[in-house]
């Protein structure tokens, strides 16, 4: 057990535990097998078997050279083996141990995310589960990222995950998250809460990198809430194979002049299901949004949604969803932006495309001596290329160098 | 000793999304000469172009197209471009995510060639733009600087330009003729040069910049005239009309 048990939760989640999530295609949970989470451990990361390591690196997470890092944290399974900062006034540990720390922090437990949302977040309470914590201290700005790697490592398991960000204010917070599996055709859960606060003047970029399997289903569900001039940047990447993924994470600006930006890129491979979108909702005055996504089927299935709703005057918020089919796979491209205002003064606009590749930019760059493979693979790689505002150079260079890599995979 | 023929076209007709466009056209590129081919909108012209270039929508009927010996109608256009025929587009698309200093290096690599990227960007006053999507809201001078930029990556012996002049400041002309002429080699002895160019010209202006040994004129997809002072073809068309050029001895 890692913590101790807040009965309030538990009886929400009791009554939500056969609760069926009103997106994506139902799991049967007692399919898969449920574990409690031991006791955080403290492996060193030298010590962690090289494949694991290897699949870790697919998904962006480094232990070969922690230098280039403010801190890590690995979670295998249910269980957390490692935890380190390095950097003064950011912390980052287990969430049972955070919660035996600070007293304080059952105030943020399922405020962002809700605990009977369905079975799922349901299971993640009952569970019990651990995950990381993450916190800037109040005007601490982390100088390298914080990485941190959720790992399914057993077969048929149920990954149950708690993490809890937290920026106070004025701070500055990177962070990498990692998610990979250890072997190729193992089925797994993987249900993870993440709960981002992120306060005045605070900013917290945050790059989450896939890295599933065939067999593998995943139902994330993410929450933010941001204080006045807040500033949340998601950058959420998946382009090797799942066998289904939902999730619609959302950010709340609560604040003024609070900002919330998402960018997705999203692959779906011959028997991959995506469905996935972001939310956001526009509550307090000046508030702003601008949420992205480039999805590209070569025979999977995406369903890429979008919402974005203003309730305060003077808010603006912008949804952009382009999908791209590649090949004759029965690929399927679905997108689904929405918006909702219900106070004059909102500006909220959106544009969605779904289309092939055009040919006539394909025999433009033909024309320059690239073959039609070379040319198709330049052209989808440009439109995978979203300039991503506001992260810091390194890592958007590491962002675009994951990317390319899976790329690679692709053609 | 006259250069040997770089281009030769014979009896060539083509045909657009099912409609006929050009028919029997003969024309002869030497190696080492500019040639420009005059005419009014619609009179085939981009089709002549297109069709060189080897894009599949333009459909050869008939006729045969020959470049440095070897028999290139059905060849795609790519491999047309690696064997050294490049195209200066009007109206060039924008590839969303794709960066001009990209495609510059795309350029470099299909030919084999050395140039150096932040010199080609330089001198065609390309450097700010290498970061940017390539043709994504440039200006009409900027698009022809691109173009240029990029065929100077690729240095082919065939460059096919597309009104070069259409949409292009007063200002920019000067620097598009230059760029020009030294992807033609201008600066090179006659009978050291070995880069050829095919202008297409609506109004004539690049004239001014760049020398043109053979003029033709197109209409109504046939090549009515033909000359070995485009500038004199340029007055005839100015003076008469395109109509009148049939009357023109074809020399």
């Amino acid at each position: 057990m890692s913590h101790k048990i807040n009965p309030e939760f538990q009886e929400k989640a009791k009554k939500a535990k056969d609760k069926k999530a009103s997106l994506g295609k139902d799991i049967d949970l007692s399919s898969y097998q449920s574990e409690g989470s031991g006791s955080p451990l403290q492996i060193a990361p030298g010590d962690i078997a090289a494949e694991d390591k290897h699949r870790m690196l697919s998904a962006g997470v480094m232990l070969d050279d922690l230098s280039q890092r403010s801190g890590t944290f690995i979670q295998k399974d249910n269980t957390p083996i490692h935890h380190t900062a390095s950097q003064e006034g950011i912390e980052v540990m287990a969430t049972s141990e955070a919660l035996k720390k600070y007293e304080w922090l059952e105030e943020y437990l399922w405020k962002a995310v809700q605990v009977d949302a369905d079975k799922y977040t349901a299971h993640v309470e009952l569970n019990n589960a651990d995950g990381y914590f993450i916190r800037a201290l109040p005007g601490k700005k982390s100088v390298f990222p914080v990485q941190a790697c959720l790992y399914l490592a057993k077969s048929k398991l149920i990954q149950d995950v708690h993490n809890i960000i937290i920026a106070e204010e004025g701070s500055e917070l990177h962070i990498i998250t990692g998610c990979a599996v250890a072997k190729g055709r193992e089925p797994g859960l993987h249900l993870g809460v993440s709960e981002f606060y992120i306060k005045k003047g605070a900013k917290v970029t945050f790059s989450m990198i896939h890295s599933w399997s065939p067999e593998v289903e995943v139902r994330p569900r993410t929450g933010a809430i941001l204080e006045e001039d807040a500033q949340f940047m998601s950058n959420y990447v998946i382009m090797r194979p799942v066998h289904s993924l939902q999730s619609y994470p959302s950010a709340r600006c609560v604040g003024k002049n609070a900002t919330a930006r998402f960018n997705s890129i999203l692959v779906a491979t011959p028997g991959s299901h995506i469905d996935t979108g972001s939310k956001v909702i526009l509550e307090g005055e000046g508030s702003k949004t601008e949420v992205i996504s480039r999805a590209i089927t070569t025979g999977g299935t995406i369903v890429a949604r979008g919402y974005i709703e203003g309730a305060k005057p003077d808010v603006k918020g912008h949804l952009e969803c382009s999908g791209l089919i590649l090949g004759d796979n029965g690929g399927i491209i679905h997108a689904i932006p929405e918006l909702k205002g219900s106070i004059a003064g909102v500006d909220l606009s959106h544009e969605a495309a779904v289309g092939k590749i055009a040919e006539e930019e394909v025999e433009y760059l033909m024309a320059r001596g690239l073959t039609r493979e070379e040319a198709t693979a330049a052209i989808v790689r440009g439109f995978l290329n979203v300039d991503i505002v506001g992260l810091p150079a390194e890592l958007n260079a590491e962002l675009k160098k994951a990317i390319e890599e899976s790329e690679g995979e692709l053609f | 000793m006259s250069a040997p023929d770089l281009l030769v076209i014979e009896d060539l007709a083509v045909s657009v999304d099912g409609k006929d466009i050009l028919h029997g056209i003969n024309l002869v590129v030497k190696a080492g000469e500019t040639n420009v081919v005059f005419g009014p909108n619609g009179s085939g012209k981009t089709t002549l172009m297109m069709t060189i270039m080897g894009f599949p929508r333009y459909q050869v009927e008939r006729g045969k197209i020959t470049f440095k010996g070897v028999d290139v109608t059905h060849m795609p256009v790519d491999e047309r471009a690696r064997l050294g025929i490049g195209m200066s587009f009007q109206r060039p698309p924008v590839v969303k995510g794709v960066k001009t200093g990209d495609m510059v290096k795309a350029c470099l690599k299909a030919r084999n060639m050395t140039g150096d990227l932040a010199d080609l960007a330089e001198k065609t006053h390309m450097t700010e733009f290498l970061n940017r999507d390539i043709n994504s809201g440039f200006s009409g001078g900027e698009i022809k600087r691109s173009e240029l930029l990029q065929l100077l990556a690729q240095t082919p012996e065939l460059v096919l330009l597309d009104e070069p002049e259409s949409g292009v400041d007063l200002e920019n002309i000067a620097l598009i003729g230059e760029l020009i002429n030294e992807l033609l080699q201008k600066g090179c002895p006659i009978h050291q040069r070995c880069r050829s160019g095919l202008i297409i010209s609506h109004t004539g202006h690049i004239l001014d910049y760049v020398n043109a040994s053979t003029g033709y004129v197109l209409f109504n997809g046939r090549i009515i005239s033909c000359g070995a002072s485009p500038r004199d073809i340029l007055d005839n068309i100015k003076n008469k009309g395109y109509q009148e050029c049939a009357t023109c001895p074809i020399k």
